[in-house]
């Protein structure tokens, strides 16, 4: 439908019919030259570090930089298990991850349904206070929040990582919007039947409302698997690292010359998050486009 | 429905529980609803905030103790002829780094109108730019020192050695570090900004392109007239958006750099933390991350105009 227009507008009938199509094609071929050059200058970074976390410490330092592994030296992915406690970094992120997922989830899912299906006292003064938190950035918090920590004698264990996430506003916010717009009859309907507000939530709403959430978990999950300054200052001991703060350690330790290992490194802790974007690309852009800020 | 109705010949019940009966139940049940994520706000959010600007009065040099000295710390930072300069010297390197925010702007807004097209092979590409914006900023920091190394076996050195071109020290180098996290801080924040803008093109309605076309408007005349306008709150959110993160950048500082060389790349969030948890000076870092909170206020605030405008459906 929309072709047919643009093609009979007057200016389209006035050319001849195969110049406009010859451009058609070189304007193609031109778009795809000119992606093509942008993709792979953004995915060089990538290919860089795949092709070096596949060679010898000899290679590494050749110059001219190879492209191509002469020996492909595959020990570099064991040797990252080898010198320094990468399982356990793994662990660490997994379970802190999981955990924050699971309870700002939860804590969300309450708080949203609180703000989206319910009149109260005060709702709008706690409407702007749970907003308000957004303003307030890790930074600003940083030093009391270590001192709390210190005297809860929380450092250098899995609390610390996991308990002051455990709320997001920009959670609550999201997805309040998508359980206001569950319809009223509906609700009225369950009441009718003699369904509570605790069981209309949990077997109408959140059944209707699985893309949001699925959002918001991977958003959550993505966001603390990245984190980094937080677990750097909250973890003092090898076995309490998390992920990103094992692989800082790791590439600033030892004198920073095995750049073979270091990338195989890099390569590990990328891998489980790109891995989910493959599995669930959809949810992914979701994710990023409705929530928005990448790191915590 | 029935239930709200008052009959005026009914015995008129005690206020209480006539409160009760209209507010209460609910009210009651709502705040335990919003009790976890209340208790988290309180004790991990509100109460540090609050204790920021608490400490930020004091002189507090771990491990001694704390004393009041009222606005001094501000004063300090300010116009200490010691402290001052540096202090100086990461607020201009903070406006610094944001340069990025613009060029990332441009170059995705420029990227997105290139993928706004249906072609074959689309998702491919759209999924390629998009990898650098979920890969973790620690890895990236690790991959990019490794292309920025400053011997001519680094990939950036190799290249220019090609060109016929001088070698470089990159992050080395107090001139060119700054702009070497700007350019990765480009790469790696594109993606992101792609998807939004992506998004943004696409809720313009496809009827105003047509109608300008049989109009006999051209494709400069099209982005003029429609995109550029229609875009604004887009461009306003991911501009802000940008800014934040950009003035809270701490991972790629602390792994690349280390605010160095010669502080060439001490942003304020980055004096704060050597301040706090390199030099122990609690009372001047706090300062420092009150000054930082105002500065983010307004963003913040911004930003949230524009999610509660609701500019993104899917």
């Amino acid at each position: 439908m929309n072709k047919a227009v643009t093609e009979f507008s007057p200016q389209m009938s006035g050319m001849g019919s195969r110049r406009p199509r010859i451009m058609k094609v070189l304007s193609n071929i031109l778009w795809y030259a000119v992606v093509i050059i942008l993709m792979l200058a953004v995915i060089l970074p990538f290919v860089w570090m795949l092709v070096t976390s596949l060679k010898g410490q000899k290679e590494v330092f050749a110059y001219p930089p190879t492209w191509i592994p002469q020996a492909w030296q595959w020990q570099n992915y064991l040797e990252v298990w080898k010198e320094a406690p990468f399982a356990r970094y793994f662990l660490n992120s997994t379970i802190v991850a999981l955990a924050v997922t699971a309870g700002q989830l939860t804590s969300c899912i309450l708080a949203a349904f609180a703000f989206a299906r319910m009149n109260f006292k005060g709702k709008n003064f706690m409407f702007l206070l749970f907003l308000s938190t957004t303003m307030i950035s890790t930074q600003v918090t940083l030093i009391p929040s270590y001192l709390i920590m210190t005297k809860l004698n929380w450092i250098d264990h899995y609390q610390a990582l996991i308990i002051p996430f455990l709320a997001n506003a920009f959670g609550v916010f999201m997805i309040r919007q998508s359980f206001r717009a569950i319809p009223k009859e509906l609700e009225d309907a369950a009441k009718m039947d003699g369904c509570g507000r605790f069981r209309f939530l949990i077997q109408i709403v959140l059944p209707l409302c699985t893309p949001i959430l699925a959002s918001q978990a991977l958003f959550a999950f993505m966001g603390n698997w990245n984190s980094y300054l937080w677990p750097l200052i909250v973890t003092n001991s090898d076995q309490m690292r998390t992920l990103q703060i094992g692989l800082r350690y790791f590439v600033s330790g030892e004198g920073g010359t095995q750049w073979g290992v270091y990338m195989a490194a890099a390569v590990l802790v990328c891998l489980p998050v790109i891995a989910i974007y493959f599995l669930v690309q959809k949810t992914f852009v979701e994710s990023m486009a409705t929530t928005g800020l990448k790191d915590i | 429905m029935t239930k709200t109705v008052v009959k005026p010949d009914q015995p008129i019940a005690s206020p209480r529980s006539r409160w009760w009966r209209r507010w209460g139940e609910e009210t009651f049940s709502a705040y335990l609803f919003l009790l976890p994520s209340l208790a988290i706000f309180i004790a991990f959010t509100f109460f540090p905030a609050i204790y920021s600007v608490v400490v930020s009065l004091f002189r507090w040099n771990l491990p001694a103790k704390a004393v009041f000295i009222g606005f001094e710390n501000y004063r300090y930072l300010f116009t200490d002829p010691l402290e001052a300069p540096i202090f100086w010297n990461s607020i201009l390197h903070t406006f610094y780094f944001t340069l990025g925010v613009p060029i990332n702007l441009f170059v995705s807004l420029m990227i997105a109108l290139l993928l706004n097209r249906k072609m074959p092979g689309i998702g491919i590409f759209r999924t390629a730019f998009f990898l650098p914006a979920i890969t973790s900023v620690t890895a990236i920091s690790v991959v990019w020192m490794w292309l920025y190394s400053p011997a001519q076996y680094g990939l950036f050195n190799s290249f220019l050695i090609k060109l016929g071109l001088p070698i470089q020290l990159w992050l080395r180098s107090p001139v060119l570090a700054m702009p070497c996290l700007i350019l990765m801080g480009v790469w790696s924040g594109m993606g992101y900004n792609i998807i939004i803008f992506l998004a943004g093109l696409q809720s313009i309605p496809r009827t105003f392109y047509e109608a300008a076309e049989i109009d006999g408007a051209n494709k400069v005349k099209l982005f003029t007239f429609i995109t550029w306008p229609l875009l604004g709150p887009t461009l306003f959110y991911v501009l802000s958006v940008g800014m934040i993160n950009s003035l809270k950048a701490f991972t790629e500082i602390d792994v690349m750099t280390q605010g160095g060389p010669l502080n060439a790349t001490t942003t304020m969030a980055y004096y704060l933390y050597q301040n706090a948890f390199q030099n122990f000076q609690l009372g001047q870092a706090s300062a420092i991350a009150v000054l930082l909170f105002v500065m983010l206020l307004g963003l913040t605030w911004v930003q949230f105009r524009f999610i509660d405008r609701g500019i993104f459906y899917e």
